[in-house]
Formats: structure tokens, C-alpha cells, sequence
């Protein structure tokens, strides 16, 4: 099987989310950055998995300069054959799914693996983009893929359920939790990944349709009310009276 | 034209879909136009969108077209919006509609912006806000093309009754075999899906096993709430996968949001934080979740759940 994940590098879960350049940009001084886990932990480890079971490769493709190596090279040392970056800063989830789009058409992939959405911009826009670019079926929310011969068995997570689906390859699938378990890269991989291929390709011209022009910070909180434990008629009270919740 | 994607299931309008049209016609307001609601499939009272604001109701009423792919209805929708000339189109930012969404920009030419939860404003350039960093901030988009389209955030401004009922009319698009067969849908029967809920009581690790669980369901009955979980609990199997809330999980904003027993570790938050009201209940005055809570009790969940089902039951008896 041949198998292409594509993974975005986001800032760490715990990052200090602060603006920078007239609030128009993420600032991004001591931001730690990591590969988006669910593109990790989920399409990563469970295009392995197939891999393992059916033979074959595994590509990554990331869209973005040349300091998201690192995290391009975390894929390598997982267990990843080979990677692509393209090489672009892109400013909007069309511009991502149209360069992987043209990197994938003409390699023909069976499975096309992302993470359900990004920890940072939380659109989970990219897989059907991709998927409509390339005339494909797309399959979101996947916790749990299997393949038998040329046929995917695939659920899906819905609202309060899940449904059971099938498609033939090639298809593009985004992956949730259930999908697969993380990995952790030992040295050997750690190693390997020195010198598996990361090729470097130029991107195709693409014009922004949509782009965040200027970020904020919601209101903070004004601290919590602390409420006596003996005293819930309180609680009841403050709900319905001053935060209208009930 | 203003033309919104009415996400009907089993023939039903859920509350997204009003949400949708509500939204979808004070976009079309502020911008001088019609709007339209589309629906697929099997629909009953597709007239009943009207009552949110959509001048029209527009039907494929292919059968073909209850079952979800996005492929067959992106297509659908797309060639609706040809048809109507429209120049903005909505759907919900639920399972489904998240799939659409690049989908339609794509097939359309369009800039996307996903889970918006304002109107656009102002004349001139058309722009929108959308939570981003998991609710930590909020980003502003401004879409250039002439086509936009937009998936609207739950439970992000409740639908309005603004008009009657509208005109059906059965319109004929072309639709393409599906390529994704689906087998099942299985939907917990009974209750509000996490995502649409408006009161959530959610309990943790602080619970100490899931046969202490009655409480929480008591206290959410007496409120009307849907039940959650913590991370820990479902990857426990001390409730079922689909009751968790998380980065990892679900990702909600209910309008009140009870967290007993559960500390509120960074990744919880990301998925609970643009809650409206959260009451924090945990017997640590430590607990990182008391600094994102607008009432805490600090105290021993065994007593103070009950009790609380107490007073709510008591309140409830005399409204």
C-alpha cells in the first residue's frame, strides 16, 4: 500500500497564546512547537500499522519553511519512509490542501491519512479540500480503519454516535481518537530518521481566498465565586439569578 | 443570495439548522440580499425554516440523499448555489457540515472561513470571527472572492423566530452515485448529542469508579443536561468513548458546564473553555480547573452533588 500523511507542525497544547506585529500575527518568541497530534498519534501510527500488515510505504507531507523540519524529521525517526515538505509559508487551509492537492495527483496514494483538525486553527478544513481537489471520497472523523483487499471499513465519529462506512481506494480519511495509539521514536529511530529522504519541493502558485487579517484574546475571566458546600440553594440561586445559566 | 444548508436528520431539523438559518438570514440583512434554505432528502416541515427567516425553502428530495457523503452532497449543494446565483453559503460546523465546508470552497472557488460565530459586519470588505487556539483567542478573517462560505459554530447565537412559514419549492439537480456506502448509524437515542447540549455535567477520575456514576446522572436529569466525561474515565471505560470532552474528544460550549471531580488539566480545557458558565466542583482548592470556573465548591462531591440535586430539585418544584 502506498500511503501519504500529511502533518502540520502547531504550537504545544500548554503554549502562551500572545500576538505580535499590530495583532496580526502569532507571536511566536518561546513558543515550543510540536507535530499536531492527531496527525501524529492517529494517521501516523495507523498508516504504520497498515504498512506492517500489507507492505508498502509511508510518505509525509508537510506545507510549510524550512524550521519545520524538525518536526518533519520526528515523523522519520516514528517510522515514516520518506518525506516531502513543500516548500511554502502557507496563510490559509486552502493554500495547505492545494499544494499537497497537486504534490499527491500524480502519485497515486491509496490512503491519503490527516489528523481530524489542527490543535492551533481547529478547522478540519484541509481533508475534504484535498479530497474535492483530487475527486476522491473523504471520510472525517475515523476512529477506526480497516482494510480488506481494495475496500475500506471505516467508523466515524458523529454527534452522540458513530456510523459504519465503506469506500474503495484511494481515499482521504481524517483520524480521531480510537484510530491508533501513539508512539514514542526509540534511538533507532531516532538515528534513522538522520538519513531517510526529506526532499524539498517547490510549491505551485496559489492566491489566498481567505485570511485571518487580526487576532484578540477573549475577556478573562473574573475569578471563580467560591460557594460554602453546605450551602447549594446558594449555588441554585446564583445560577438562575446572576449567570442565568438555569 | 444568501443561501443556507438546512442539515436534517431522519427528516428532522435539528437546532443547528435553525441556528443556520437564523444566522444565514441576519448575514443576507446586513448585506441587502435574499436568503434560501436548502434541504436535502427526505424533509419534513421544510416550510418551518421560514419561521428563521428564509424567504424560500429550496428541496432536492432525492431519498438517495439521506445517506451522508460528502462528495454527493457537496456536489448537490455546490450546484444549488450555481443555480440561485448565491454569493454567500452556510452550513453548521457539525460532523457532517465540517466536511462539506472545504468541499464547497473548493468546488465553488470560494474563500472558507470555519466556525464562524458573528455576522458579518460593516460594509466594504466581508469579514467574519472565529474562535481559534481552542477558544484561547479569537481571529478575524477577511474573504476576498466573490463566493463565500461559511460553517457556523454551535451553540454559538440561538436561532430567532423572525418570520412564517416559507415556500417549498422542489428544485433538480444532478446527483452523483456516492463512493462512501454507509453501513450503520448508531445515535444514542434519548438524549441531546454533547455538541448541542445546553447544560453538560461532566465528572472525572474524582468519582472513583463508574458504578459512583448515579449521582451525576441524577443531578443531570433534575437539570435537563446531557452527561460527560473526563479523558482518564473514557480511556478507563468507565463511560463510553463518545462522552468525552477534550482536546482529544469533544470539543462543546454549553451554556452551563458542571465539572465535578475533575482537576482541569490544560488539554480538558481546550475542549471546555468557551463554555458560558462553568461550576467547578472538586474537593482540592488546588485544582487548576477553580482558575477557569465562574463558581467553585470546594468540598467532597459524594455530599455536595446530591445536595445540589437537592436545591435544583427544590428550585424546579417552585418555578
Amino acid at each position: 500500500m502506498k500511503l501519504l500523511v500529511c502533518v502540520s507542525k502547531t504550537p504545544d497544547t500548554t503554549a502562551r497564546i500572545a500576538f505580535t506585529a499590530g495583532n496580526s500575527e502569532f507571536d511566536s518568541a518561546g513558543v515550543q512547537y510540536i507535530m499536531n497530534p492527531y496527525d501524529e498519534w492517529y494517521a501516523l501510527v495507523r498508516a504504520l500499522e497498515l504498512k506492517e500488515a500489507n507492505g508498502g510505504s509511508v510518505t509525509i507531507v508537510n506545507v510549510g519553511p524550512a524550521d519545520n523540519d524538525t518536526v518533519i524529521r520526528k515523523g522519520l525517526a516514528i517510522g515514516a519512509d520518506d518525506a516531502v515538505r513543500i516548500d511554502t509559508d502557507p496563510k490559509s487551509s486552502m493554500a495547505v490542501a492545494k499544494q499537497i492537492a497537486e504534490f499527491a495527483r500524480s502519485e497515486n496514494y491509496d490512503i491519503i491519512f490527516l489528523g481530524k483538525e489542527t490543535i492551533d486553527y481547529n478547522g478540519a478544513e484541509v481533508g475534504a479540500m484535498i479530497a474535492e481537489y483530487l475527486d476522491l471520497p473523504f471520510i472525517s472523523y475515523a476512529s477506526k480503519l480497516d482494510v480488506n483487499g481494495s475496500t475500506a471499513t471505516v467508523s466515524r465519529d458523529i454527534e452522540g454516535g458513530a456510523e459504519e462506512v465503506e469506500a474503495d481506494l484511494p481515499l482521504v480519511v481524517s483520524a480521531a481518537k480510537g484510530m491508533a495509539e501513539q508512539r514514542i521514536p526509540n534511538m533507532r529511530g531516532i538515528m534513522m530518521a538522520k538519513s531517510k529522504p526529506l526532499n524539498v519541493v517547490a510549491p505551485v502558485a496559489f492566491e489566498d481566498k481567505s485570511v485571518a487579517v487580526s487576532y484578540s484574546l477573549p475577556p478573562q475571566k473574573t475569578s471563580v465565586k467560591l460557594v460554602d458546600p453546605e450551602n447549594m440553594e446558594e449555588l441554585v440561586r446564583l445560577l438562575h439569578e446572576e449567570a442565568k445559566a438555569i | 443570495m444568501v443561501l443556507i444548508f438546512a442539515e436534517s436528520q431522519k427528516g428532522q431539523f435539528k437546532k443547528t439548522a435553525f441556528e443556520a438559518v437564523s444566522f444565514g438570514y441576519k448575514t443576507a440583512r446586513q448585506l441587502g440580499v435574499e436568503c434560501a434554505a436548502l434541504v436535502l432528502g427526505t424533509a419534513e416541515n421544510a416550510a418551518d425554516l421560514g419561521k428563521y427567516g428564509a424567504s424560500k425553502v429550496l428541496h432536492v428530495a432525492d431519498a438517495a440523499l439521506d445517506h451522508f457523503d460528502s462528495q454527493v452532497q457537496a456536489a448537490v449543494i455546490g450546484e444549488a448555489a450555481r443555480q440561485s446565483g448565491a454569493t454567500v453559503v452556510v452550513v453548521s460546523a457539525t460532523a457532517n457540515g465540517k466536511a462539506l465546508l472545504g468541499r464547497l470552497a473548493v468546488r465553488l472557488d470560494a474563500g472558507s472561513v470555519a466556525g464562524v460565530n458573528t455576522v458579518p459586519e460593516g460594509s466594504g470588505s466581508f469579514r467574519v470571527k472565529r474562535p481559534v487556539f481552542s477558544g484561547k483567542a479569537i481571529a478575524e478573517y477577511e474573504v476576498r472572492s466573490d463566493i463565500k462560505v461559511l460553517s457556523l459554530m454551535g451553540n454559538a447565537m440561538p436561532p430567532e423566530a423572525v418570520g412564517n412559514a416559507a415556500p417549498v419549492e422542489a428544485i433538480s439537480v444532478p446527483v452523483p452515485a456516492p463512493r462512501v456506502r454507509v453501513k450503520s448509524v448508531k445515535r444514542v437515542e434519548g438524549i441531546v448529542p454533547l455538541p448541542e447540549a445546553e447544560v453538560v455535567v461532566s465528572a472525572g477520575r474524582g468519582m472513583k469508579g463508574p458504578e459512583n456514576w448515579g449521582i451525576v446522572e441524577e443531578l443531570a436529569d433534575v437539570l435537563g443536561a446531557t452527561t460527560a466525561c473526563s479523558r482518564p474515565v473514557a480511556d478507563a471505560h468507565w463511560r463510553p468513548h463518545h462522552e468525552h470532552v477534550g482536546q482529544t474528544g469533544i470539543a462543546i460550549r454549553p451554556n452551563l458546564y458542571i465539572a465535578i471531580g475533575i482537576s482541569g488539566a490544560i488539554q480538558h480545557l481546550a475542549g471546555v473553555n468557551s463554555s458560558k458558565v462553568i461550576v467547578v466542583i472538586n474537593k482540592d482548592p488546588e485544582a487548576p480547573f477553580f482558575k477557569a470556573a465562574d463558581y467553585g465548591v470546594v468540598g467532597d462531591l459524594f455530599e455536595v452533588v446530591p445536595r445540589l440535586t437537592a436545591a435544583v430539585q427544590a428550585f424546579k418544584a417552585g418555578q
